[in-house]
């Protein structure tokens, strides 16, 4: 039986971002909103244990923080001498609002928080703290910051929303197609820190992971045919699906060859690939690239071992992410296919030909490996100190290492 | 008769610091003392509040948003225009229609206080 107290806690994480949004257009103030959904919390956090949890939380939540606001906002009128009219302080208690328009209340949460004036950095903090019902002290761990600046950063962001007017508002469709592609990033930014972490020892922070899936089911809760949404899901799951074979016994990094298929979450991976099918049948003309690169995830997923995989497929289907996508990592992956299809000789030639990533420890990393696998393991052993002194992350080095240690295989 | 934009540099202040109200009286005496001559002005919130604009690819490209104020030295804020907006996307809209925006510098958009 789960205790009041864990009661309280799943019902706020599940419900905070639809509080918070009603909270934030009822007071039109994304700070006065999460102070008074915090209120509201506390006071659950107290009566709840004793005299069980209601019915309805979110109802009750949502009321108590809009009494919650109504209380600070006269405070905050008294102690500056100030009358307010607002009209929503005269009415503590209206009928809930509808579904509907707690759902467009969520989504103009979303492109306020993820809004291109705020920093990246500041998207961020927000949406784990907003969308994700994250406390300031767990947006710090997550984040890997002092509580003290998450706090500054938060502060700074809620601030610059009120002082500049930052609305709060689903973009028209006009401005939806690079607004979305802002909210996106933003995600899957969560998502990459903490599926491939910049810094530190671990192979993976499977909390930053669960958060962007998190945040990846609201947006598509909330725009179920936007195929950039769809696909960044099912790249999110695709990728994650490998959880539990990603890392050996030595907390070491495993390449995908050397996974261990069977522990991939099939479930995970059904979902993802269903969701792949449903983005690649909305794509209109030009194809997102995130259904393309959840596509390319897609074909290991249904490859029932790294020999069977379909590398003819994985190589067209970045020669598609290409032609939106330009980018030296886009370039890297083909190459990559390619040494697998063509053999290594060929995957080399290909990763050399990538202009302008001398200052990326993968790239080197990736050419150490190749170079191995040809023999030319004098010339592997620079790459490997390039790759090193340019800050490869210490588990994908082991694992590097583990593979020059190995006899070449393919 | 033409006008002018003085645009002041000081102290980095937010309107609630003791210290932005300690250097009202001195203002209030240059608004006295100037009172003839002056047509407009604002007082800005801090630098924290900032948004930068700039149009990519010539009139009509992209616009490019970043958080907070241009502070590269290259170019010196050279003049404001006080534009009436319903908020920071609106304001967004008309700023990227400024010159300045796409032949090559930038434009800060930035809330000015209110006093009322």
């Amino acid at each position: 039986m789960t205790s009041p107290v864990d009661a309280v806690e799943r019902a706020v994480r599940e419900e905070f971002p639809r509080i918070l949004a009603t909270l934030v257009r009822v007071t039109g103030d994304v700070g006065l909103a999460e102070d008074a959904v915090q209120d509201a919390v506390e006071r659950a956090l107290q009566t709840w244990p004793r005299d069980g949890v209601p019915d309805e939380p979110r109802a009750w939540l949502t009321t108590a923080a809009r009494r919650c606001a109504i209380d600070r906002a006269r405070r905050e009128s008294l102690r500056h001498g100030k009358e307010t009219q607002a009209v929503w302080l005269q009415d503590p208690d209206p009928a809930p609002p509808p579904e509907s328009v707690v759902r467009d209340d969520v989504l103009r949460l979303v492109f306020t928080c993820c809004h291109p004036a705020l920093s990246t950095e500041a998207q961020v903090a927000l949406s784990l703290r907003t969308l994700c019902g994250l406390t300031t002290a767990e947006v710090a761990r997550a984040l890997l910051i002092p509580e003290a600046t998450a706090s500054k950063r938060l502060t700074r962001a809620k601030q610059k929303i009120a002082d500049a007017h930052i609305p709060y508002r689903v973009p028209s469709d006009a401005e939806l197609p690079s607004r979305l592609r802002g909210v996106l990033a933003t995600v899957y930014l969560v998502f990459n820190e903490g599926y491939a972490p910049s810094s530190g020892d671990t192979v993976v922070r499977q909390d930053l992971v669960d958060e962007a899936i998190r945040l990846g089911r609201l947006l598509r809760d909330l725009m179920p045919d936007e195929p950039g949404v769809l696909g960044l899901l099912a790249l999110m799951l695709l990728l994650d699906c490998r959880r539990a074979a990603r890392t050996a016994a030595d907390g070491s990094a495993l390449r995908l060859a050397d996974q261990r298929r069977h522990a991939w979450d099939a479930r995970m991976a059904a979902e993802g690939v269903a969701l792949v099918a449903e983005g690649v049948r909305r794509t209109p003309v030009t194809p997102d690239p995130y259904v393309v690169q959840a596509a390319i995830a897609g074909c290991h997923a249904l490859a029932p071992s790294y020999e069977e995989t379909d590398w003819d497929a994985i190589v067209s289907w970045y020669d598609v992410l290409l032609t939106i996508d330009a980018s030296p990592a886009a370039r890297l992956g083909r190459a990559a296919a390619i040494a697998e299809r063509d053999g290594a000789a060929a995957g080399l030639a290909e990763v050399q030909a990538i202009d302008g990533l001398d200052h990326h420890a993968w790239w080197h990393g990736a050419q150490a490996e190749l170079l191995h696998r040809l023999g030319r393991d004098d010339e592997a052993l620079v790459e490997r100190g390039q790759a090193e002194r340019l800050g490869l992350n210490a588990a994908a080095l082991r694992t590097l290492d583990a593979s020059l240690a190995a006899p070449p295989s393919r | 008769m033409p006008q002018y934009a003085a645009l002041i540099y000081s102290t980095d202040l937010e309107p609630s610091d003791p210290r932005f109200a300690a250097m009202m009286p001195g203002y209030n005496a240059f608004g006295h003392e100037a009172e003839a001559v002056i047509r407009g002005g604002a007082a800005l919130y801090n630098n924290a509040t900032a948004t930068t604009v700039r149009v990519q690819g010539g009139k009509g490209g992209d616009v490019v948003t970043t958080d907070g104020p241009y502070a590269d030295t290259k170019e010196a804020l050279t003049g404001f225009y006080l534009i009436e907006a319903a908020d920071l996307d609106e304001a967004v809209v008309w700023a990227a229609k400024i010159p300045a925006a796409y032949d090559g510098g930038c434009v800060e958009v930035r809330p000015v206080v209110d006093f009322g």
